[in-house]
């Protein structure tokens, strides 16, 4: 159960560094079951499937793009300053008013202290937060934004969750147009107004910003969680040091998922962005489509 | 007479509050109304549409905290259409929504040009909230606090950035004064103290065309809106 909680296809609240979440706990168990269901989801990803609309998706292997059609990525490491000023939770790009699907876990019972939090965030890490890891170090590293948003809608099978990742792709791209203008930012906003989804626009932000494609797999994937994390804190009224110290605790696992995020980035170069990871969990799925429907709530998804 | 903030329009280095749209057209006004909970934003801003609709194109943006409740206000009482209401989501944070990452809020007042436009006037609600509240300038062009006399008359002698530095300081629910003791007469001193030359204004919504105070300030900040516009 809370392998699928926590699991949420949802894509990253850009609240970096929204501090919360839980610590310790019954998380043995669930900690595990939802690192396995990741796991599983990963493999199924590479193995070509792709969760939900197949408008793009080939699930054998898509047609390779000749390497020169992708521009060459920054190297590693030329910039590192950019990613701390793009994770910071304050940076205003409308993360704040998202919890990452963390409100209707709360509201189900299934995130009630620290240690079922940690259960949520290391479920939501290794399925969601892997699956927007690729897809946003798939950007970082030159591959066709516009390809990546027709990925990222193949691996969103809840509309609600579409309509979310849309939007909080248009605010982030309002503000990294702000703070790092490029014509390629404003080429992606002018082909997608309504917003392109948001792990795409991080990549791509990342790329113009100087940051490499691991850069970017590690804003993506720390936000999923840390997203989560402090709506947990005003949700539940939770020890915010708790909270912290959940995130603490994963960091070692966000370091093995943004890695294999970054392969899987690298490969969908030469194979595709077909082959992109595609992992997700349908419960938090479920919850985040009747999460969207209610009258009373406190984060919009 | 008090004076408004000088230099009514200062530049702006934002995307989203350049004067001009992307398509040429000199886009809404836009002024945000904070205050906290109870106070009477909703009511000001219902008062606002009533007055202003007939001759003036006007949308509104709620930032309700956990539900739709002023949007729903709005709706019920048809002060506008209701494609001309849009509510934003704050996360339980109304005063990041407004100050801190606008970034949504831009978007609906875009939304609302592009979908009803052109529009003269937007009014962007605040969710309730505590007396530090204000608008960035990147969202809003002036701004409106509201605090009530019901929730003490000590408010503008306690000052807070909301009602110091706000462009306009309406102090609500007048007719309630003789029933919860406030004294009328050391709001509006503390006010002036507080405040310097910017303006204040008190006001009783439950009275025939109580909300003038207010409809005039607008009307004088559309008037030096359209001015700047046409320099």
């Amino acid at each position: 159960m809370d392998t699928t909680e926590g699991a949420a296809t949802t894509r990253g609240t850009a609240a970096g560094a929204a501090s919360a979440c839980c610590a310790v706990g019954a998380a043995g168990a669930t900690g595990v079951t939802a690192l396995a269901g990741g796991t599983t989801g990963a493999a199924a990803a590479t193995g070509g499937a792709t969760a939900g609309t197949a408008s793009t998706a080939a699930p054998v292997a898509p047609a390779a793009p000749p390497a020169s059609a992708v521009p060459p990525a920054p190297a590693a490491g030329a910039a590192r300053a950019a990613l701390l000023v793009l994770a910071d939770g304050r940076f205003p790009a409308g993360g704040h008013a998202h919890s990452g699907g963390a409100e209707a876990a709360v509201r189900a019972g299934r995130i009630t202290d620290a240690e079922t939090l940690l259960g949520y965030c290391r479920g939501r890490l290794h399925t969601t937060g892997l699956t927007s890891a690729a897809l946003a170090a798939a950007a970082a590293a030159g591959i066709d934004p516009l390809a990546l948003d027709e990925a990222a809608d193949a691996r969103t099978p809840s509309p609600a969750l579409r309509v979310t990742a849309r939007r909080l792709g248009r605010q982030l791209l309002r503000a990294a147009r702000a703070a790092w203008p490029d014509p390629e930012l404003d080429a992606l906003a002018a082909a997608r107004p309504r917003g392109a989804h948001q792990p795409v626009v991080l990549g791509l932000t990342c790329r113009v910003a100087g940051l490499a494609p691991l850069d970017a797999a590690y804003a993506a994937a720390h936000e999923t969680v840390g997203g989560p994390a402090g709506a947990t804190v005003r949700l539940l009224s939770l020890d915010p040091f708790d909270a912290t110290a959940v995130l603490a605790r994963l960091a070692p696992e966000l370091d093995t998922v943004a890695r294999s995020a970054a392969g899987a980035a690298r490969r969908a170069v030469h194979e595709g962005p077909g082959t992109l990871p595609a992992a997700s969990g349908p419960l938090p799925d479920i919850a985040a489509e009747r999460h969207a429907v209610r009258s009373v709530r406190l984060f919009a998804s | 007479m008090h004076l408004d903030h000088p230099g009514l329009f200062p530049p702006r280095h934002t995307h989203s509050a350049a004067p001009v749209r992307p398509d040429g057209t000199r886009r809404a006004l836009r002024i945000g109304l904070g205050g906290p909970v109870g106070s009477g934003k909703t009511a000001t801003v219902a008062a606002l549409c009533r007055a202003l609709r007939e001759e003036l194109s006007v949308a509104v943006v709620t930032n309700d905290i956990y539900t739709r409740e002023d949007a729903d206000f709005l709706l019920r009482h048809a002060v506008l259409p209701p494609e001309r209401i849009t509510a934003v989501e704050t996360g339980a944070c109304p005063h990041t929504a407004i100050r801190d990452d606008i970034s949504a809020n831009l978007e609906a007042v875009e939304d609302l040009e592009e979908a009803v436009g052109p529009l003269d006037l937007v009014l962007v609600e605040s969710g309730g909230d505590n007396l530090t509240a204000t608008f960035s300038r990147g969202l809003v062009d002036a701004q409106v606090f509201v605090i009530d006399v019901a929730g003490g008359d000590d408010i503008p002698r306690k000052g807070g950035p909301g009602v110091t530095t706000a462009d306009l300081l309406v102090v609500n629910k007048t007719d309630l004064a003789p029933y919860v003791g406030s004294d009328l007469g050391r709001m509006a001193r503390d006010a002036e103290a507080q405040r310097g030359e910017l303006p204040v204004v008190f006001t009783s919504l439950t009275s025939e065309d109580g909300v003038r105070p207010v409809t005039d300030w607008v009307r004088r900040r559309l008037a030096g809106w359209a001015a700047a516009g046409e320099r």
